[in-house]
């Protein structure tokens, strides 16, 4: 059976172009960046190479770039590092309630730490209003940390509107951007970004590693310790392999790419919104090109994938059954759905391997399944 | 998913063949709650103190789905002393093992048919 792979959210296929930059770096140029010889020369090239392209990508200056193993890292390394470098001055940090996981439960751990959160709301699609986060300040702020393209709903947040609020409050601005990198513009300066969270495998590029981008002059404390590796911010032998093909992975989604994803993803919802009782989760407009939320009334969502599957399509939801904790989606509660229809609701995420005929075959499978769920189901 | 489910399991899933309404159910029972996600709805049929026809409708995930069909193929035709009887253990069994984190959807199928027993009960039978 084909496989038709709709969960681009959760991770990428390593792009061929991706792949083949990666290769030499296993057993060719295998160096370590630090060390004095040729090898390690070679690979410390390789490196910069790298940070090079990352920074342009986000209007950023080389040695603006700290590399990491992910997104998880990049988005603890900005709270916790700010936080400790500016405490016991200051402990405030202002969030959303549609963060990712990495960010929300670094910021609860926080809380164990003196830290004051403040978990902002969101509107029904999922945006936060910048004059809220205007409110949200005081004088012990040290950040505000907002996700830029949301992972679940897909809603594309205003940074620069409130970068321009951060900057003239004095309070720093970090925003991460796992999602968002290479679909929507991200411009350190016209963002007025202090700090971004960016990563490689949900662009084509190979997991385990992502990169920080942190403004010049901005105090950070790390968090590993060791041989004083990226400007001892980071510590640990560079993953050159994985930042290589990190680098490489900027340039395969392109602006068609990027069109050609809007045109499809639109097609899907429509054919989507022609069933009965369902609700586009997240904005129509201010959207992810790859995103797609729906629920379904009265049908579980784990269900509706595990039907998918059958059919060898892999998507994922946002219900309390698939999850690790048995709790429905906190991004879609804090939209304002009900347990019911976060517990119905399936993310469909698309990339630019996305083809038409892909997504027809899902809407006519989809059709199907929602029909013979919605007769199994006991809620009418 | 984050889980692996059992051939048996999804061939529950797949194709139950007990959804259906029951017409003047003799005992209804539902379990569940919208914020864990599941919901079970089932109905029996009593004949001279035997489950004579069964049927479910269940909003949940591949796990329930599947638990509530087994739980009407584990009883239907038994007395209702033998369906009383029925443990998650032999719903487990019977869909060739289920993931930890979904032992509870096979426990709420024997907590439906213990209420739809119940309610027949209550009634005073017949």
């Amino acid at each position: 059976m084909k496989q038709i792979y709709l969960d681009n959210a959760a991770t990428t296929k390593v792009d061929e172009e991706v792949l083949k930059t990666m290769l030499p770096y296993f057993n060719e140029r295998y160096g370590n960046a630090s060390s004095q010889h040729l090898v390690g020369q070679e690979a410390k090239h390789g490196l910069e190479d790298s940070r090079r392209k990352i920074a342009k990508a986000i209007g950023a200056k080389q040695h603006e770039i700290i590399f990491t193993s992910g997104g998880t890292e990049s988005n603890n390394f900005a709270i916790k590092g700010l936080f400790f470098a500016n405490f016991p001055e200051k402990n405030h940090i202002i969030i959303s309630k549609i963060e990712h996981d990495c960010v929300l439960n670094a910021c609860k751990w926080l809380e164990t730490q003196e830290a004051e959160i403040t978990y902002l709301n969101v509107d029904e699609e999922g945006f936060v209003n910048p004059k809220d986060v205007e409110k949200a300040i005081t004088d012990k702020t040290i950040l505000v940390s907002i996700i830029h393209g949301n992972n679940e709903i897909g809603t594309i947040q205003d940074l620069e509107a409130i970068g321009k609020i951060c900057k003239q409050r004095g309070v720093l601005f970090h925003t991460d951007a796992c999602q968002s990198f290479t679909k929507v513009l991200i411009d350190v300066k016209k963002q007025n970004l202090d700090l971004v969270t960016l990563n490689a495998h949900k662009i084509h590029g190979p997991k385990g590693v992502g990169a920080l981008y942190k403004r010049e002059g901005i105090k950070i404390t790390p968090l590993a310790h060791g041989g004083g590796h990226e400007k001892n911010l980071r510590s640990g032998t560079e993953n050159i392999l994985g930042i290589v093909g990190f680098a490489k992975a900027i340039g395969i989604t392109k602006e068609k790419d990027v069109e050609k994803m809007i045109q499809l993803r639109n097609r899907l919802i429509e054919g989507i919104l022609k069933i009965p009782n369902v609700k586009l989760n997240g904005s129509k407009e201010k959207r992810l090109c790859s995103n797609v939320n729906v629920s379904f009334n009265n049908i579980e969502g784990e269900a509706i994938g595990g039907y998918l599957e059958n059919y060898g399509i892999c998507t994922s939801t946002g219900s309390a059954c698939s999850s690790h904790s048995l709790e429905s989606s906190h991004v879609l509660k804090a939209i304002g759905l009900s347990p019911i229809q976060a517990n119905s609701s399936l993310r469909i995420s698309l990339s630019k391997y996305t083809t038409q005929e892909e997504i027809d075959y899902f809407l006519e499978k989809l059709l199907k399944i929602v029909e013979k769920l919605r007769r199994i189901s006991p809620i009418k | 998913m984050i889980q692996t489910y059992s051939k048996e399991l999804m061939k529950h899933f797949k194709n139950p063949k007990y959804v259906k309404k029951i017409k003047n159910p003799d005992g209804v029972g539902e379990v569940g709650n919208l914020n864990c996600g599941d919901i079970m709805h089932l109905e029996i049929k009593v004949e001279e103190d035997k489950i004579k026809d069964i049927g479910f409708q269940t909003f949940g995930c591949p796990a329930a789905v599947a638990s509530s069909d087994v739980v009407c193929e584990l009883v239907k035709g038994k007395t209702l002393e033998q369906a009383e009887k029925l443990k998650k253990d032999d719903i487990i069994q019977k869909l060739g093992g289920m993931p930890l984190i979904k032992i509870h959807c096979s426990v709420l199928g024997i907590d439906a048919l213990k209420r739809a027993i119940g309610d027949y009960k209550e009634k005073g039978g017949k």
